[in-house]
């Protein structure tokens, strides 16, 4: 063992009875990167937490720097050189630079009695702190005018700032593009050469086998294995994860799609977007869209559900042209989509599962003469739709109250209340946790199965091969190429991907 | 080309407290060559300082996402006090010193019931303004106060410059200077942006909400007491509606009711020299007196609709420009 900075010791943690932290012992050496993986509800999160000063642990020890550690709140962490790059970043957006940087305690002068902020100080030190991650920016920039990755740097440069020993990643790239992700990367190398420790937490299993020197696979707050980098293989970190050899990671499809075309495509384009896109999507089929960052898969899926203008072309639904029809006739005409932000877009945190998923069906449930609500027939149909998805809840309980998995069921579950014959996923597994995962799986052959074309969106190519009857796979705004099951090959698939002209 | 008329009407959502002081001020000048003088000018200053500076502590509550409706009571109780003290032969320089501690204990008295027992300020304060109003009639027995010594003071020049502006310009003064240059300032526009990020990060929430509403009852105090040196009287209906004046102005200056965004210097101070010019201009060019009301409805109307349409907007923005990075 070499230089250990941070040690946990027996560290135990329960929320009203449930234990999250289950007799926890871990170690991080100075200048090394420990990955912390495992499920939703596993207790990463707490285990940061307990770090950063966010909640207290309940009994064990943390021997920070060779001595007794036990932050009493964020700040006391923070002053311990403990630095939280937290899931939702922790800037001010109405402030600049310069003053989130030093907003816990800025540097100050007096004049005439009064405690001013020292600007200049500020503003040159963080000068030097931007340009050690590389970012060329002034000072006075309002945090609103930096995009998401900048604004992650940002939060690093301010955990240089305060001399931080251990800098925690919780789940940094989940907002980022894929070039903002290789510029984290090059700078987390950099810090680990300057003998900075970080722990870096993810579900990007292959994110955490290629940076991190340690892991630490928890499962149900216990810490079921652990060592270094070499001893772990990704089949090895996911049957640890969850428990049992998965060799079903994808559920098995029952049914197949038939000839009867729902959805067409016929040459839709848009400048600087698409170009000539033209497919068939059939009854009962799942049609998977591959691509990377910025080939026009998620702008194609904004189209075809109406978010968009097109140029030229047409869409056909049911045989029918779509013309111009916004989203909401296109949701009564029987489409659905799930869009990549779905948690920002349409949950209603303080409002009941119920009438979260019924929001958007209540008029059917109101068809008596005064358009009073029938609770009762709603409530059956809330029920129908979250039995199918497996999705429990309290009577009274709050989307707010509900894990990512569960909250993203409610998102889904509304649109299943109008039955759609056509759904539009973009990125429905995105930031959620292997067993969720399959629990998504299992809802889409359930959609197909029962007659919905469902057009699945994303950036793992895996899952497409996993799930889907056919695969499209964008490039640079047009379709390079359509494999069909069970044809599919990974690698032709990337290499359509990653193919930048159009000679198909 | 979506971009430039983008920035056109960014701008002008951001500058419209003054593209609107400077529309009202021409058609006033147009109306009458009363209007445009000097005299005039300082006119609507002193009339708006006693509101201004109970606005400037607004200010500071509404970029918490708060919100302070007991100012008109916080006045009224002060001065009803203070006017007791001057009656009964208590030293004026006494009786202001007073005024000032009353708004102050005013303040932190909301300050406890919305910090330690974390009920809604709106409540709080809605709360708190039925009872000052109360408690100062049951001081001044409903009975209008004549305190005619006061006008002096509150006609007094000092080298020239009338004593409400002189008190509006360093409560102006120091307000600014603490939004802007101070740790605490600052701590305010973070608080109001996301609170609980605010607490992540070390800033002591509970502090600095507490603080927001004593400067609220002390500029309200100190507010009230300009008006009590330039009526020279405390009536039954002493600084009443004026919380909401005092909102008016500071929403119309360009502070977000969602909190975080909002400057008193010159949102603020544009605000509430807005409000008291369509007064000024109204009385100048001989108005229907009963019009006054509906004009000012339609100001603070217009205050609040710009708000949300900026808000909006903003997001809108922001929305977009993420967009285009990740089509890039």
């Amino acid at each position: 063992m070499g230089n250990n900075v941070l040690e946990y010791q027996n560290v135990e943690k329960s929320f009203f009875g449930v234990r999250v932290l289950r007799n926890v012992n871990l170690a991080l050496q100075e200048g090394h990167v420990l990955g912390v993986v495992g499920e939703n509800g596993a207790g990463k999160s707490t285990l940061v937490n307990i770090l950063g000063g966010v909640v207290p642990a309940d009994s064990g020890t943390i021997i920070l720097g060779g001595s007794h550690y036990a932050p009493r709140n964020p700040s006391d962490a923070f002053r311990h050189g403990i630095a939280f790059i937290h899931q939702e970043l922790n800037l001010f957006a109405n402030l600049s630079i310069a003053e989130n940087m030093f907003i816990a305690s800025f540097p100050k002068r007096r004049f005439a009695a009064i405690p001013l902020i020292d600007r200049k100080a500020i503003r040159s030190k963080t000068k030097a702190l931007l340009e050690s991650v590389d970012l060329h920016l002034s000072p006075d920039t309002l945090v609103e005018d930096l995009s998401p990755g900048e604004r992650q740097l940002v939060e690093i440069a301010k955990a240089l700032a305060a001399d931080a020993r251990v800098i925690i990643f919780d789940e940094p790239t989940t907002s980022l593009t894929a070039r903002e992700t290789e510029r984290l990367f090059a700078i987390i190398e950099r810090l680990r050469s300057q003998r900075i420790s970080m722990i870096y937490i993810s579900h990007i299993l292959g994110d955490v086998l290629g940076l991190c020197d340690d892991i630490v696979v928890l499962r149900d707050g216990e810490v079921v294995g652990r060592g270094t980098r070499g001893e772990f293989t990704l089949e090895k970190m996911i049957s640890l994860m969850v428990g049992r050899d998965i060799e079903q990671l994808y559920p098995p499809r029952s049914t197949k799609p038939s000839e009867e075309k729902v959805l067409e495509v016929n040459g839709v384009s848009h400048p600087g977007i698409v170009r000539n896109i033209t497919f068939a999507l059939r009854r009962r089929e799942v049609l998977g869209i591959s691509g990377l960052m910025g080939s026009g898969r998620t702008e194609l899926a904004r189209i075809l559900f109406g978010l968009d203008p097109f140029q030229s072309g047409e869409i056909l639904l049911n045989g029918l042209s779509l013309g111009g029809c916004s989203p909401r006739e296109r949701v009564r005409k029987g489409m659905a989509f799930l869009t990549e932000n779905r948690r920002e877009e349409g949950l209603l945190m303080g409002a009941s599962v119920v009438d979260d998923i019924a929001l958007a069906s209540l008029p059917s449930f109101a068809r008596t003469l005064l358009r009073l609500i029938d609770e009762l027939r709603m409530r059956r149909a809330v029920d129908r739709v979250t039995d199918s998805l497996r999705l429990q809840y309290g009577h009274r309980q709050t989307a707010k109250t509900l894990s990512g998995g569960s909250q993203q069921k409610v998102v889904v579950a509304r649109w299943l209340m109008e039955k759609p014959s056509v759904f539009i996923l973009d990125e429905p597994t995105r930031g959620i946790d292997i067993g969720a995962k399959y629990e998504v799986y299992r809802i889409i052959n359930d959609l197909a199965a029962q007659g919905t074309a469902v057009l699945f969106v994303s950036s793992e190519i895996e899952e497409l091969i996993g799930m889907c009857d056919r695969i499209l796979v964008m490039s640079n705004g047009s379709i390079q190429g359509c494999f069909e099951r069970p044809d599919f090959d990974k690698e032709k698939i990337l290499r359509a991907a990653l193919r930048k002209d159009a000679i198909q | 080309m979506t971009a430039s008329r983008n920035s056109v009407l960014l701008f002008t959502l951001k500058n419209a407290p003054l593209i609107i002081l400077v529309a009202v001020f021409g058609t006033f000048a147009s109306l009458s060559s009363k209007f445009p003088t000097l005299d005039n000018l300082v006119n609507i200053l002193v009339q708006s300082s006693s509101i201004l500076i109970a606005a400037i502590g607004m200010t500071f509550v509404l970029l918490t996402a708060g919100i302070d409706l007991s100012v008109g009571s916080i006045m009224f109780l002060s001065a009803a006090i203070a006017g007791k003290m001057i009656l009964a032969g208590h030293p004026v320089a006494l009786a202001f010193a007073v005024i000032v501690v009353v708004g102050a204990l005013y303040g932190a008295f909301n300050a406890f019931f919305i910090t330690r027992l974390a009920i809604l300020p709106f409540i709080v304060t809605l709360s708190t303004r039925f009872a000052g109003r109360g408690l100062s009639l049951m001081i001044t027995e409903t009975r209008a106060m004549n305190l005619p010594g006061l006008v002096q003071i509150g006609s007094t020049r000092v080298v020239g410059i009338p004593f409400p502006i002189l008190v509006l310009g360093f409560v102006l003064a120091v307000g600014h200077a603490v939004l802007t240059k101070t740790a605490f300032g600052r701590h305010i526009y973070a608080v109001g942006h996301d609170r609980e990020a605010a607490k992540k990060a070390g800033i002591n929430t509970v502090r600095v909400l507490f603080l927001v509403y004593v400067v609220s009852g002390l500029c309200a105090a100190v507010g009230g007491l300009v008006l009590l040196s330039q009526l020279g009287a405390v009536s039954p209906t002493f600084g009443e509606l004026r919380e909401f004046v005092a909102i008016a102005a500071a929403v119309l200056g360009g502070t977000s009711l969602f909190g975080g965004r909002g400057k008193v210097f010159p949102g603020t101070v544009l605000g509430a020299v807005l409000i008291q010019t369509v007064e000024n201009g109204l009385n100048i060019i001989n108005a229907d007196p009963y019009v006054y009301p509906l004009i000012t409805s339609f100001i603070i109307f217009l205050a609040v609709f710009i708000d949300s349409v900026r808000h909006a907007q903003l997001q809108q923005l922001k929305r977009r420009r993420i967009r285009v990075e990740t089509s890039a």
